[in-house]
C-alpha cells in the first residue's frame, strides 16, 4: 500500500503506456512526463503569486488582494484572464523578431532545466549521466534572453536593465556553480538522482543530507543567495529596480508577453529552488526515518514550499542592494567563501564525520566566513556624510 | 560520417571567409570562433567514427579547446576594446599605424 | 543523412552564414549563439552529452555575451555608409572555396568514410573525470594557469589604455567645468553688488 502510493504516478504513467501503440510509445512517454510538469509548475505558479502578495501584505502590515473569491485565492485566475485580453503593445522601433523571441527563449529556458528534477521517488523526466551541468547549460540561455529583451526595446531602461541583469547574473553564476561543486565532489556524480540517492539512509536520528554537514550548511546558503541573486528578485532586484528603471529590460512588454516573463521568472526561481533541494536537502527523501512512508513527492514539494516561503520573506523584509555593493559581495564575499568550502569538502572527506572532522571542516567555513566578512565591513562604521554639490 | 565532415567543413569555410572579408574586428574574432568549432567538431566525429571508440583523447582534446577558446575569445575582446579606446574604430583597415 | 540531423545541419549553415554576413553586428553574435547550440545538439546526438553542455555553458553563456557586451561597447554613433565587406572580395572568396573544396575532397577520399558509427560510444562522465585527474593532469593545471592568465591579462588590457585617456578627458572636462562658474560668478557678481 505504502509502496504503491509512493509510485502512483510511475504506474499510472506505465499503464497508459501500455493503451498506446508500440509506434507512438515514445512520443506519448515524452508527452506523459512534460505535460503534468509543465501543468504541476503553472499551479505552483499561480498558487505563489497569490501567496507571495498575501505573505508581503502581512509583512507590510495590510491584507492583500482578498477581493476575488474566497480569501482572494481567485486572484491568479483574473490576473491571468487580464493578462490574455490586454492590448500587446509594440514600440514603433523595436526589433520585432527579437522582441517577440525573448519571453518565449526565456520560458524555455527555465521549462528545459525542470528536466534533470527528481520530484519524487523514480520521477525524473531525463536521468541524464550530467544532469547538473544540463541544469546549469540551460540557466545560461537566460541572459541571451534577458539582452534580447532589453536590447530590442530600443529603450534606454530597458537597455540598462539588460546590461544590469547580465552582468548581475554572470557575477553570481560563479559562486552558484562553485558552491555546488562540494556535493558533487562528496556524492561522486554529477547525475541528480544519484546525489538524491547518496543522500538517502540515516545515521542515527538525523538524516544524510548534506545540509547537515559544515560544508554542506554553508554551500546551501551561498547557493540560496546565488540562486535568488540569478532569479533578478529581492534584494537583488536592481536590474528591474521601478524606482529607477520603470521595470528594467520588460519595461516594453505588456499583455501576454508581460505575463511570459513573469512566468518565466517564477519558473527559473522554482528550478533554483529545486535544485537546492536536491543537492543539499535530500532531494525527495524524508527528514525522520518513521515518516518513510509518506509519498516521496510530498516531501519534495513540501520542502519546495518551504523554500518558497522563505524566499517570500527575504523579499518582503531586505532591502535593495546598491550596484558596488552587489558587485563587492559577488566577488569579495561569494568567490572566495565558495572556494574555501571546496576545500572543506575535500577535508571532509579524510577526517569523516566525526568531532575531527567537524572541528576542522567547522572552524575552516566559520573562520573564513568571519574573516571574509570583516573584510567586507565599512572601514570606518559611520562618519559624517560630506556633501559635495555640482558648481 | 560524410554529413558530418562536410558541415565541419563548411563552417571552417564561413569562418575563413567572416576572418578575411569583413572590415569589423569582432567578425573576425567570430570568424576565429567558428574556425575552432569546426575543427571540435570534427575531433568528436573521428571519435564517434574512428577505430577505437574507447579512447577518452578527443574528447578531452575538445575540453581542452573549448576552454582555450574561452580564454582567446575574452583576451580578444579584451584587445578590440583596448584598439577601440585607441583608434576609435573597430574597423581593421583603420589600424594601419605601420603603413608608410 | 537522418532527418534530424538534416534539420540541425540547415540551422547551422544558414546560422553561421546569417553570423558572418548580416549588417548588424547583434544579430551577428545571436545567430552566432544559435550555431553553437545547435552544434551542442549536434555533440548530443553523437553521444558527448558533458561535451554538449560544457559547449552550451562556455560558448552560449559566456562567449556569446562577451561578444555582445563588446559590441554594445564599441558602438560609435552613427555606422558607417561604407561597406561592411573588405575592398577586395574576389580573392578571399576564391580561397574559402578552395579552402572548403580542399576539405571536403579530403573528407571524399578518407579511409574511414564508410565507417560505421560506433553504437556503443558514449561519454561516461567518471571516465572522462578518471583521464583529467592521472592522465591529462598537466595539461589541466597548465590549462588553469593559462585562465588565471588570460582572465588577468584581459583585465589589464581592457583597462590598459584607460589611464591615459581618462586625464585627457578629466582635464578637458574639468576645464570646461572651471569655465562654467566662471560664467556664473560673472553673471551673479552685479547682483551681489
Amino acid at each position: 500500500m505504502i509502496e504503491w502510493a509512493d509510485q502512483i504516478f510511475v504506474l499510472l504513467k506505465r499503464e497508459i503506456l501500455l493503451l498506446v501503440p508500440v509506434a507512438l510509445q515514445p512520443l506519448a512517454s515524452i508527452l506523459l512526463s512534460v505535460g503534468p510538469i509543465m501543468g504541476v509548475f503553472a499551479t505552483l505558479f499561480a498558487a505563489t503569486t497569490v501567496l507571495e502578495r498575501k505573505g508581503l501584505g502581512r509583512i507590510q502590515n495590510r491584507l492583500g488582494p482578498n477581493r476575488v473569491g474566497p480569501f482572494g485565492l481567485l486572484q491568479p485566475l483574473a490576473d491571468g484572464i487580464k493578462a490574455i485580453i490586454k492590448e500587446d503593445v509594440v514600440p514603433y522601433r523595436t526589433d520585432r523578431v527579437l522582441h517577440t523571441l525573448a519571453p518565449i527563449l526565456i520560458m524555455v529556458a527555465a521549462l528545459l532545466a525542470y528536466s534533470v528534477l527528481p520530484l519524487g521517488r523514480n520521477m525524473v523526466a531525463l536521468d541524464l549521466d550530467a544532469g547538473v551541468l544540463f541544469f546549469f547549460a540551460a540557466g545560461a540561455t537566460t541572459e541571451l534572453a534577458i539582452f534580447m529583451a532589453g536590447w530590442s526595446s530600443r529603450n534606454k531602461y530597458a537597455l540598462l536593465g539588460a546590461m544590469r541583469a547580465i552582468a548581475q547574473m554572470i557575477s553570481y553564476e560563479i559562486p552558484l556553480i562553485l558552491s555546488t561543486v562540494g556535493v558533487l565532489m562528496a556524492a561522486g556524480t554529477l547525475s541528480t538522482t544519484g546525489i538524491v540517492e547518496a543522500q538517502s539512509g540515516y545515521s542515527g536520528l538525523f538524516p544524510n543530507w548534506y545540509v547537515l554537514t559544515p560544508w554542506g550548511f554553508a554551500g546551501f546558503f551561498l547557493f540560496l543567495i546565488a540562486a535568488t541573486a540569478e532569479a533578478n528578485r529581492s534584494p537583488f532586484d536592481l536590474p528591474e529596480g521601478e524606482s529607477e528603471l520603470v521595470a528594467g529590460y520588460f519595461t516594453e512588454y505588456s499583455g501576454f508577453k508581460f505575463a511570459m516573463f513573469f512566468f518565466g521568472e517564477y519558473l527559473g526561481l522554482f528550478a533554483a529552488n529545486a535544485l537546492a533541494i536536491t543537492l543539499f536537502l535530500g532531494g525527495w527523501n524524508a527528514p525522520l526515518q518513521i515518516l518513510d512512508w509518506v509519498p516521496s513527492y510530498l516531501w519534495f514539494f513540501a520542502k519546495l514550499l518551504f523554500l518558497i516561503g522563505l524566499s517570500i520573506w527575504v523579499r518582503g523584509t531586505t532591502p535593495r542592494l546598491r550596484a558596488d555593493q552587489l558587485m563587492n559581495f559577488a566577488w569579495k564575499f561569494m568567490l572566495p567563501m565558495s572556494l574555501v568550502n571546496i576545500l572543506a569538502s575535500g577535508l571532509w572527506r579524510f577526517t569523516g564525520d566525526g568531532v575531527l572532522g567537524w572541528l576542522v571542516c567547522g572552524s575552516l567555513v566559520a573562520g573564513s566566513y568571519y574573516a571574509l566578512g570583516l573584510n567586507l565591513a565599512p572601514k570606518n562604521a559611520v562618519t559624517k556624510r560630506i556633501y559635495r554639490f555640482a558648481t | 560520417m560524410m554529413p558530418y565532415l562536410l558541415l565541419s567543413s563548411l563552417l571552417f569555410s564561413a569562418g575563413l571567409a567572416a576572418a578575411l572579408l569583413r572590415r569589423n574586428a569582432i567578425l573576425v574574432l567570430v570568424g576565429i570562433e567558428l574556425m575552432l568549432n569546426a575543427a571540435n567538431l570534427n575531433f568528436v566525429v573521428f571519435w564517434k567514427f574512428g577505430p577505437n571508440p574507447e579512447s577518452m583523447a578527443p574528447a578531452l582534446f575538445v575540453l581542452f579547446s573549448i576552454a582555450i577558446a574561452a580564454a582567446e575569445a575574452g583576451v580578444g575582446l579584451a584587445l578590440i576594446l583596448a584598439l577601440h579606446k585607441h583608434f576609435k574604430s573597430t574597423n581593421v583597415d583603420d589600424m594601419n599605424l605601420l603603413k608608410g | 543523412m537522418s532527418f534530424d540531423l538534416a534539420i540541425l545541419a540547415l540551422l547551422i549553415g544558414v546560422s553561421a552564414i546569417a553570423a558572418i554576413t548580416l549588417r548588424d553586428l547583434v544579430h551577428c553574435v545571436l545567430c552566432l549563439a544559435v550555431t553553437f547550440a545547435s552544434l551542442a545538439a549536434v555533440y548530443l546526438r553523437l553521444g558527448a552529452e558533458f561535451l554538449a553542455f560544457s559547449q552550451v555553458l562556455v560558448y552560449v553563456g559566456a562567449v556569446a555575451i562577451l561578444a555582445l557586451f563588446v559590441v554594445l561597447l564599441t558602438r560609435t554613433g552613427e555606422p558607417r555608409a561604407e561597406s561592411r565587406f573588405s575592398p577586395q572580395v574576389m580573392i578571399p572568396l576564391a580561397v574559402c572555396a578552395f579552402v572548403f573544396t580542399g576539405l571536403a575532397a579530403a573528407a571524399w577520399s578518407s579511409s574511414l568514410k564508410d565507417s560505421p558509427e560506433a553504437v556503443g560510444a558514449s561519454m561516461k562522465l567518471k571516465d572522462v573525470g578518471r583521464e583529467l585527474m592521472t592522465s591529462y593532469v598537466l595539461p589541466l593545471e597548465v590549462l588553469g594557469l593559462l585562465l588565471t592568465a588570460a582572465l588577468i591579462g584581459a583585465a589589464i588590457l581592457a583597462k590598459a589604455d584607460d589611464g591615459e585617456d581618462d586625464e585627457v578627458t578629466d582635464l578637458g572636462e574639468s576645464q570646461g567645468q572651471q569655465q562654467r562658474p566662471m560664467v556664473a560668478t560673472t553673471h551673479s557678481d552685479p547682483k551681489h553688488d
